[in-house]
């Protein structure tokens, strides 16, 4: 999200799923999108079904929208940014862009075309291991159609050049100028039904709601006005891995986990697992006894989303309504309900009775926010933000006119290696991700009857070539290790991946994947390095 | 140019160009039955229910496939119309199994509701017994072929509505079956579960497997909600009896327009898991759990908050909040630890 806030001084989605099946070229960039976000994967489908839109997918897996793909180029992990900037260089040089665009929205357009005079297609094909006549068609592709978007997700972001894959793809959008109308933009889709909206909310160390930053000292007035704060804290905080880090080395002494299963979710889990011991104090509310709870102080019951009110934002900043179907059982309790009864005991003088009230608070402090109601949201459906006034339709194309940050800018940006590559020793490259059947730390779909009948174990994906020489048949046990951990998978023998290269999903407690994965950083979004770290794969006798 | 026009049933009306009869009518308050139709995908025209009369025209048409003309005079409301309607209804009620007396359907049949409407009490055709099993391996989906009438809208489904491309027809005249690809079982096949074939059938041959004998259609409440999974937001019904959720369907919300995946559709028993927390639980000195009352447990978060903060300053407390919980869930989180404790160590997995 930091590098579209960067590039359009807005970090959402720009455009809107629906309008996906009009659109002419769709470039699918680290999503396996009929997978994670299948319902998104239908309307790419449709697209290219009903209105014969071309789909352009750079990934390294052969991911079930390839077979929709007009073009598929499997770029080696971690070289994202290589491809994206000789793509530009293949625009630039065949005059494809829409220079009437980069001279009216946008600025520091001379210095992206600069540096991108290194990344012929020639050289790219060196560093990416695509053919430079894919590089150059998928660049004429996406540069000649009239309406073409760009979709991506965690195969863009979980990299240490995360935040610049991400800058990389909003030049792209610019230098063609797709972006601001139906049918384009660049589209990052969220993983987690309210992942939109906790950033919304200000669960973010730097941000009050609405991305006011806390270190605004107008800002940090207003909202002392408005919470009746006596003081709030000017400097930002620190994020989560920072957190884990700083609990590890001691000077982060208690911690309240909401929801959350970092014990699986995140990477390096033995360092994980330490820093959550050396607390002197942690809480964690969730709806199981998870594995993270599990070292908890504190265990605090919670109500899941069938249990109560409220609303969630989805990917397309689209706001919608969660409602009240079932009792939560024994004691459990909405985390809206314990947070407030907490928030008395810490001294606040919060009597919040239902969410409602709480949006309404919400509504007051958050521009985007202000038109927004539980009142509006039941008799519309939903509302896109920005939705200023109690009038406003909501928005469902961000930047049409200008964007929100005035001119568009183009960032300069190099491509680097990953932080821990293949070699002797470890000489596979693993990736992660989800399938289908699962979500993140399975303690929902883990427990749901049939989903996990149908992805019961933990499969690694290994290409035939690479099992071959391994000597390992499908279904047999492979243990893969990596610097930090071991785990054993049941092999999946299958040319999705490329020799070289192996798969896993991170869904699986008792074979974490995130026990091999690297803590490795982007500097920038601090969003961990998941998809590329080196490994070796042996045959469990 | 102004807009064309035809006539239905009496009435002079404008239609834009492209819009089939069955739209024409719709958009006009006349109600033409159908069974095969299915809302933006190709036409078939199979189940002949939605037949309506075309001046002009040899035969009756069905008003699903037959683009609206200008000039046209249909008619939808006539002795032949409902003659032919009423014949074919019957003539898909001796076709199989259609007995509703424990049909998961019963009561949202759109073939039961034929019957009722046109008021058919016997059948006067023998029809074929028969030819093949019901399909009950796989964990979510019953195939009850039995009570199949090829209608296709479970195959216009996979195909144009999720694209999945898993289903199709086979075989050939009266051993006409719904298939997968080599005609192997759902978990055989290239079915992903999404279940839309499920959420289209209109009869009780596709239905959800958990849901068998949980709740008849006018025993259960539909409550309103988004999905718990992936950022897409699809709205959905909770099909709710007696406190429990019972079954899940797709409600036409602006990101997902009637669909679910697997893990929308099927992936809610998590919430009657005899392994959710009910109670708050407190670690003891021998570091196991011991279970508390809500206020000695939040009495205790309290004090060692304060504690550490007056010791080690407010910046060695850090809370991180959920992309799993509601706006107004975190947002009182961060303004719990930005006002309540004094720090801006907020923050939450979007980066995992």
């Amino acid at each position: 999200m930091a590098g579209l806030a960067a590039s359009f001084g807005s970090g959402a989605m720009t455009n809107s799923i629906q309008e996906m099946e009009q659109c002419q070229v769709a470039l699918v960039i680290g999503s396996n999108t009929t997978e994670n976000h299948p319902v998104i994967g239908t309307v790419l489908r449709r697209a290219v079904q009903r209105g014969g839109a071309k789909i352009i997918v750079a990934d390294p897996r052969r991911i079930g929208l390839v077979e929709d793909a007009a073009l598929w180029v499997r770029q080696r992990p971690g070289t994202d940014l290589a491809l994206i900037n000789a793509m530009i260089h293949v625009i630039l040089k065949e005059g494809l862009q829409d220079q009437a665009f980069i001279d009216e929205r946008t600025e520091n357009f001379e210095a992206l075309k600069e540096s991108v005079r290194k990344y012929a297609s020639a050289k790219a094909e060196k560093i990416t291991g695509i053919p430079a006549a894919d590089i150059e068609a998928a660049a004429r592709l996406y540069a000649t159609a009239e309406r073409a978007a760009i979709f991506y997700a965690m195969g863009i972001t979980q990299h240490v050049t995360g935040t610049d894959n991400v800058k990389a793809l909003a030049n792209l959008a610019m230098v063609c100028g797709h972006l601001g109308k139906p049918g384009s933009g660049v589209n990052p889709l969220r993983g987690q039904n309210n992942v939109q909206g906790a950033c919304d909310m200000g669960g973010l160390p730097g941000d009050l709601p609405g991305y006011q930053k806390v270190a605004n000292k107008e800002v940090l007035k207003r909202f002392k006005e408005q919470w009746n704060a006596k003081k709030l804290p000017s400097a930002p905080g620190l994020t989560l891995m920072e957190i884990m880090d700083a609990a590890h080395k001691g000077s982060i002494k208690g911690l309240f986990i909401l929801g959350e299963n970092p014990m699986v979710s995140d990477p390096d889990t033995g360092h994980v697992e330490k820093a959550l011991e050396r607390l002197d104090f942690l809480v964690v509310a969730d709806i199981f006894l998870t594995e993270t709870a599990a070292l908890a102080d504190v265990v605090l019951p919670g109500a899941c989303w069938a249990e109560k009110e409220g609303t969630f934002t989805n990917t397309e900043r689209r706001v919608q309504r969660v409602r009240k179907a079932v009792e939560a059982p024994g004691q459990a309790r909405a985390d809206w309900e314990l947070l407030n009864d907490l928030g008395q005991r810490l001294g606040l003088d919060w009597n919040y009775k239902e969410p409602k009230k709480i949006f309404k608070e919400i509504a007051e402090v958050t521009p985007a926010y202000a038109g927004i109601s539980h009142e509006r949201l039941d008799s519309l459906g939903s509302l896109q933000w920005p939705c200023p006034d109690k009038k406003h339709p909501g928005t469902p194309i961000l930047h049409t006119k200008a964007f929100t940050r005035g001119k568009g800018l183009f960032h300069v940006l190099e491509h680097q290696e990953p932080v821990e590559r293949a070699d002797a020793r470890y000489p596979f490259t693993l990736t992660t991700g989800r399938n289908l059947y699962h979500y993140h730390t399975r303690t929902m779909t883990g427990r749901s009857v049939g989903l996990n009948d149908l992805a019961p174990t933990c499969k690694v994906e290994i290409n035939p070539a690479d099992a071959a020489r391994l000597g390992v048949n499908n279904g047999e046990l492979v243990q893969v290790s990596s610097r930090r951990g071991k785990i054993v998978a049941s092999a999946c023998v299958i040319d999705r991946v490329a020799p070289g290269v192996v798969f896993l999903p991170f869904h699986y407690a008792d074979a974490a994947a995130n026990m091999l994965t690297i803590g490795a950083l982007d500097p920038v979004a601090k969003i961990p390095e998941f998809k590329v770290c080196a490994v070796q794969l042996k045959k469990v006798a | 140019m102004g807009m064309p026009t035809l006539t239905i049933d009496g009435k002079l009306v404008e239609f834009t160009p492209g819009q089939t009869i069955l739209e024409v009518a719709k958009a006009n308050g006349i109600n033409i039955p159908t069974l095969c139709h299915l809302k933006d995908t190709t036409p078939t025209g199979a189940c002949r229910i939605c037949l309506v009369e075309v001046k002009g025209a040899r035969t009756l048409v069905a008003s699903c496939a037959m683009p609206a003309g200008n000039g046209m005079e249909v008619k939808t409301d006539t002795e032949t119309v409902h003659v032919s309607r009423r014949l074919n209804v019957e003539l898909l009620l001796a076709s199989g199994n259609h007995n509703c007396l424990t049909c998961e359907k019963n009561g949202s049949c759109k073939l039961q509701s034929l019957a009722y409407a046109y008021g058919i009490t016997d059948i006067r055709f023998k029809g074929q017994t028969q030819q093949y099993p019901a399909e009950t391996e796989n964990p979510l989906i019953i195939r009850d072929f039995s009570r199949c009438i090829l209608c296709g809208r479970c195959v216009q489904a996979c195909n144009e509505i999720q694209v999945n491309r898993a289903i199709g027809y086979g075989y050939r005249g009266a051993k006409s079956k719904i298939v997968t690809t080599g005609d192997r079982p759902y978990q055989d096949s290239d079915c992903v579960f999404c279940g839309q074939c499920v959420e289209v059938c209109p009869v009780g041959a596709l239905t959800e497997k958990k849901a068998v004998g949980l709740g008849r259609p006018w025993e259960t409440a539909k409550v309103r909600t988004t999905c718990p999974y992936c950022g897409v937001g699809c709205q959905m019904d909770l099909h709710v009896k007696d406190g429990k959720v019972v079954k899940v369907t797709a409600a036409d919300g602006q990101s997902n327009k009637e669909r679910l995946c697997v893990k929308g559709r099927f992936g809610y028993d998590f919430i009657d898991s005899p392994e959710r927390l009910t109670t708050p639980l407190i670690k003891g000195e021998d570091g196991r759990f011991q279970e508390a009352s809500w206020d000695e447990a939040l009495t205790l978060v309290a004090k060692k908050f304060k504690a550490i903060k007056k010791e080690h300053g407010a910046d060695a407390l850090a809370g991180l909040t959920s992309a799993r919980a509601t706006n107004e869930e975190n947002y009182l989180f961060q303004k719990l630890f930005r006002a309540g404790v004094g720090t801006n160590n907020v923050d939450h997995c979007a980066r995992l």
